[in-house]
């Protein structure tokens, strides 16, 4: 493998492993809040977290380049205030990741969560345990089978991410330019065939990797709960 | 002293519950639905009420019009769900000392001695099951875990919400053995909610008659139970009571038991207490009879004078009798034509023969 193939695996996996590590506790608290309280536009709320999945990849991309971009309203501020630039730049693959992979992680949270009998919560805090105790010794290890599936998923769906990221920070070799990315710049190119074949295979091999753990972790908690 | 004095709002149910109770052992009794575990939920601060006041000795936990409302952490409410409800990640050991994060940073309560873990685990015999995980537990093993857990709480008062629901006959009579071991050996007040009136009789000292969301009587177990009108009318309740005895003599020979009280003696099957020691008997209405005068040549052995202080009976064919003997009541349930045969009437001396009586194993360590 070459060094610019080698160059474009890690980048994905970089752009892969920030999207699932930022916007992990995000979904937690989204999952948390869908699965445990009724509030006034819960199903608006709920719709809105789904829409990524739902709407063509090339949609939400625009609207992070219009939003985030260096002249768009969100974008403005946060390069002028905090020095935060997400056009062009891997963070903004990684962002754009994050969007398309939370309705993937809340679903997977939410379920979980939502499997968790809320009695044993209250049977904790009889025994004295604080509301910040019973979630971090009673909830979150319930919901970890949950909270890891979607993790994984999230991570899955961020290696083959392509459509918001070409949108939103377009096909920079090293700097924006992923896996699915390089693949289909190869299959522009005249004889790049080879080569995006080879790539396809890291894709398979790392998404089924992502799949398989997401898997195994699930039979290991099934197994732990009832034995 | 545990005093509740609530009003809820709980969906359509309406639930307005007043009494208060100082008894080791105190039973809420009532049929299912009839709102004895809302009034537990809002004791141990799992919901909390509309209107009024909780508390236990000098601890408000609920109060409407100061607005106090103490949080499940800081009540020390020990609460044993129907199902035991152990933390399923955990091993026993872990649920057991769950509590004890929190009991590392609070004092014991009213300079008790603190209850020790290892205590608990012989009492209620889990040393087995230790490394255990529940989903590997039968349904008695995981009760005696809760109710251990509970206990490791440190608490001051324990609630136990019909623990023996889910559970079949002989590990009914375990858990109730257990439950018996912790009322005589912790000094813990205990609030048991039942709808079986042969484990109220069993445990509770005192008991509160829930019905429909309300409290319908409340007071000691003999007293309530003489008065099976405020029975909520369903069949499945025997109408009966409670008469509390000594017991005198054994007679080894016909292997009999002979029980005193303030009204008399009664003859019973041989009983394992020894002499002296309290036994509770209940007797039901259906199994007493009545005669105005001494019967003579009859098989019964338990023939108890008394006066009659009052006939229920609205229609049916049959008609309760009350009867005053020594400080104690019996219920006879008669046929309304054997009152009109025999002319009974208010404040008539009778003679009541008692065909049946069921023990309580309660014995000793009565109240």
């Amino acid at each position: 493998m070459s060094k610019d193939e080698i160059e474009v695996i890690l980048l994905s996996l970089k752009v892969a492993f920030w999207s699932v590590l930022v916007s992990a506790p995000f979904a937690l608290a989204a999952a948390y809040v869908l699965a445990r309280k009724s509030f006034f536009g819960k199903t608006l709320f709920d719709a809105v977290i789904h829409l990524p999945l739902v709407l063509p990849p090339v949609v939400i991309g625009f609207a992070l380049l219009i939003l985030l971009g260096r002249k768009g309203p969100i974008g403005s501020f946060l390069d002028q205030y905090l020095g935060i630039v997400f056009a062009f730049k891997w963070t903004g693959a990684a962002l754009a990741s994050a969007i398309m992979g939370f309705p993937l992680m809340v679903r997977a949270m939410r379920l979980s969560i939502a499997t968790i009998d809320p009695r044993l919560e209250f049977a904790a805090r009889t025994l004295g345990a604080s509301p910040m105790r019973v979630w971090a010794t009673i909830t979150l290890p319930l919901a970890l089978p949950g909270i890891v599936t979607g993790a994984l998923l999230s991570l899955a769906r961020s290696l083959g991410e392509f459509g918001a990221t070409i949108t939103f920070v377009s096909n920079i070799p090293g700097e924006t330019q992923t896996l699915p990315l390089a693949i289909y710049t190869f299959t522009q190119v005249p004889g790049g065939e080879a080569q995006a074949v080879k790539l396809c295979i890291v894709a398979v091999v790392l998404s089924l990797t992502a799949l398989a753990a997401s898997e195994w972790l699930n039979r290991k908690a099934d197994h732990r709960a009832h034995s | 002293m545990l005093t509740v004095d609530i009003e809820q709002r709980l969906g359509t149910f309406r639930l307005a519950a007043t009494f208060s109770s100082a008894a080791p052992l105190l039973s809420l009794f009532g049929r299912s639905g009839s709102g004895k575990t809302s009034i537990i939920n809002a004791i141990a601060g799992a919901s909390r009420p509309d209107r009024g006041r909780i508390a236990f000795d000098d601890a408000e936990f609920f109060d409407a019009e100061k607005k106090i409302w103490l949080p499940p952490e800081q009540r020390r409410v020990g609460y044993v769900f129907q199902d035991g409800l152990l933390f399923p990640h955990l091993s026993v050991i872990a649920n057991l000392h769950y509590a004890s994060h929190a009991t590392a940073r609070q004092p014991t309560p009213l300079a008790k001695l603190p209850i020790v873990s290892a205590d608990v685990i012989e009492l209620l015999g889990l040393g087995g099951l230790l490394h255990r995980r529940p989903a590997a537990l039968s349904g008695g093993e995981k009760q005696r875990v809760a109710i251990g857990r509970a206990l490791l709480a440190q608490p001051r008062l324990l609630l136990l919400d019909e623990p023996l629901a889910s559970l079949d006959g002989e590990r009914k009579a375990e858990i109730l053995t257990y439950i018996e071991r912790l009322r005589d050996h912790f000094a813990i007040p205990i609030v048991f909610v039942s709808h079986s009136l042969d484990e109220v009789v069993r445990l509770a000292d005192e008991m509160v008659l829930v019905d429909k969301g309300r409290v319908l009587a409340a007071g000691s177990v003999a007293d309530i139970m003489s008065h099976p009108e405020w029975m909520p009318a369903n069949g499945r309740f025997d109408a009966g009571t409670v008469i509390e005895t000594h017991v005198e003599s054994h007679d080894a020979k016909y292997g009999l038991t002979t029980l005193t009280f303030a009204g008399g003696e009664l003859v019973v099957p041989h009983v394992d207490n020894a002499a002296g020691e309290r036994v509770r008997v209940r007797i039901l209405a259906r199994d007493v009879s009545l005669a105005t005068t001494e019967p003579q040549g009859t098989s019964i052995h338990n023939v108890l004078q008394g006066t009659i202080i009052a006939i229920h009976g609205e229609g049916g064919a049959v008609a309760d009798v009350r009867i005053a003997i020594g400080e104690s009541t019996l219920i006879a349930r008669v046929t309304r034509q054997s009152i009109d045969r025999l002319q009974l009437v208010q404040g008539q001396p009778v003679f009541a023969m008692v065909k049946a009586i069921s023990l309580d194993r309660r014995g000793a360590a009565g109240a």
